[in-house]
């Protein structure tokens, strides 16, 4: 299981996250939604400690780091931190000046010290689970959008980490091309694979989500199950939010 | 056989020779040196505290604001008062250096500041550390953005060798003078001595292109994704 408790993220005197608790149960699906510049990446970066917040606690991989607005955790510990989590990014961030292939190799060749021919096997594998085997040798700029984060998920996936954070994984995409990458998530999630995804995209946050948590200026106004949050949500703040995400208006608008 | 054409055939191998033996080394070493300093001062623009900052731009602004034979002199010819004494070579070589760490460092860091944000986090998100990240991430990237720069440096240094004549390093616009000295023909000699520049510059220009059209394998697509 990973925890946050008691979150603070402050970035120059402007508090962002306003002590934020949260229990991801190991196995399950926790979709962070909110509208913009409400935390959510922000909060996502906290948990693989791309960023450190100023208080507050945070467990995962058996070790608890306690946060103080003073001092950063040791070095090795925040890089056993991000050892033990993936992480996707709405622009997929592959590495450009390597091929398919040698970007879902290159943590475990570089940070987990695997011989070549293993990490080699591990990341074909991979790429077949995510329906890009046969891009191996191609360079990322080849790709569209919708085959980057595919393979930039089995990048992530890659050393087997604890948990998968996803920031708007499909919101640079193409209503079609963000089928192919829902459709890699959910079968992900039906692993086990636990996550903690940041969307706008209904067929994430309602349909392979275990738990729904809404965030709003740097504060869980509610969570609960997606019935729960989508059809009765318990704060007014919510269902007005909710009702913008059933509205045809895009993303932008919100 | 004309007797411009004996000289200048005669001529032909003590100035390649010297050219081999000299130009190129020097060239090449200054080149070398040249850009690890100006690797480790673009560094320290970029991530060092303002001290160390302040101590490499007052070096840039130095190099860059004097000329270059002037350095070379101070170095040479001025430095044995302060009681150090270096010979030819070492004299050229450390100003030749200086100057290649001072031009290339901004190169440097300029395209170190152009590899995207997103890849240096990519890079942390699958905790490389930041010297793996640097390694592995960020400096082949930048290397890709340099490379028609720091060649353009490569070939003016090439050009630029030639003032270590001046120094009395018997490089190949040196063995040139010394032969016009004693032949009294310094339009042949000279017109040879650059007809041999410009060999070794469209030499190393032909390799220039080979390097950039392998670094830039994967740019159209790169251009794609952004
Ligand atoms: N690096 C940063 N420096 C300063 N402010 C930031 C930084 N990153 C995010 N913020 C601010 O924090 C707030 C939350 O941002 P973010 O977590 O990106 O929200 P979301 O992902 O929900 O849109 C915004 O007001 C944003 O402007
Ligand atoms: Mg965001």
């Amino acid at each position: 299981m990973i925890s946050l408790s008691g979150i603070v993220k402050t970035y120059a005197a402007q508090p962002v996250l306003h002590g934020v608790d949260l229990a991801l149960e190991a196995g399950s699906v926790t979709t962070l939604i909110g509208p913009s510049g409400s935390g959510k990446s922000t909060l996502l970066r906290c948990v693989n400690l791309l960023e450190v917040p100023q208080a507050g606690a945070l467990s995962v991989a058996g070790q608890t780091l306690s946060f103080t607005p003073q001092s950063r955790p040791a070095r090795d510990a925040i890089l056993a931190v991000r050892r033990a989590t993936g992480m996707i990014f709405q622009d997929f961030q592959l590495f450009a000046h390597r091929t398919v292939l040698q970007n879902v190799m290159e943590s475990l060749l570089t940070v987990h010290r695997w011989a070549p021919p293993k990490a080699r096997a591990r990341a074909l594998e991979l790429l077949e689970k995510v329906g890009m085997q046969h891009k191996a040798d191609a360079w990322p700029g080849e790709l569209s959008g919708g085959q980057q984060q595919r393979v930039a998920i089995a990048r992530a996936m890659a050393p087997s980490p604890q948990i998968l954070l996803c920031d708007e994984p499909t919101s640079a995409l193409d209503p079609e091309l963000a089928g192919d990458v829902i459709n890699v998530l959910a079968q992900l999630a039906a692993e086990g694979t636990t996550m903690l995804i940041a969307t706008h995209d209904l067929r994430l946050a309602a349909h392979i989500a275990h738990q729904v948590v809404f965030l709003d200026a740097g504060r869980i106004v509610e969570r609960g199950s997606p019935q729960e949050i989508f059809a009765h949500p318990s704060q007014q703040r919510t269902e007005t939010f909710v009702a913008t995400l059933n509205s045809p208006l895009p993303d932008w608008v919100i | 056989m004309p007797p411009w054409l004996t000289l200048a055939l005669h001529s032909f191998w003590p100035l390649l020779k010297a050219g081999l033996a000299l130009t190129v080394p020097l060239t090449l070493f200054s080149f070398v040196g040249g850009l690890l300093l100006g690797f480790v001062v673009a560094l320290i623009r970029l991530f060092a505290p303002p001290p160390a900052v302040a101590i490499v731009r007052f070096y840039i602004w130095l190099i860059r604001g004097t000329p270059l034979l002037v350095q070379l002199f101070i170095i040479f010819y001025g430095l044995p008062n302060a009681g150090i004494v270096l010979d030819a070579f070492t004299a050229a070589l450390i100003g030749f250096v200086l100057n290649v760490g001072a031009y290339t460092s901004e190169v440097i860091r300029a395209a170190i500041l152009s590899v995207p944000r997103g890849q240096w986090q990519a890079s942390s998100a699958i905790g490389m550390t930041w010297a793996q990240t640097m390694r592995r991430t960020i400096v082949p990237q930048a290397t890709r953005v340099a490379i028609p720069s720091l060649s353009n440096s490569f070939i003016s240094l090439v050009k630029d060798t030639s003032l270590a004549a001046a120094l009395t390093v018997p490089e190949m616009f040196q063995v040139a003078q010394q032969i016009a000295a004693v032949t009294y023909e310094p339009l042949i000699l000279y017109c040879e001595t650059a007809l041999i520049y410009l060999i070794f510059s469209s030499v190393l220009s032909a390799w220039q292109t080979r390097i950039e059209t392998r670094s830039m394998r994967h740019v159209p697509k790169l251009e794609a994704a952004q």
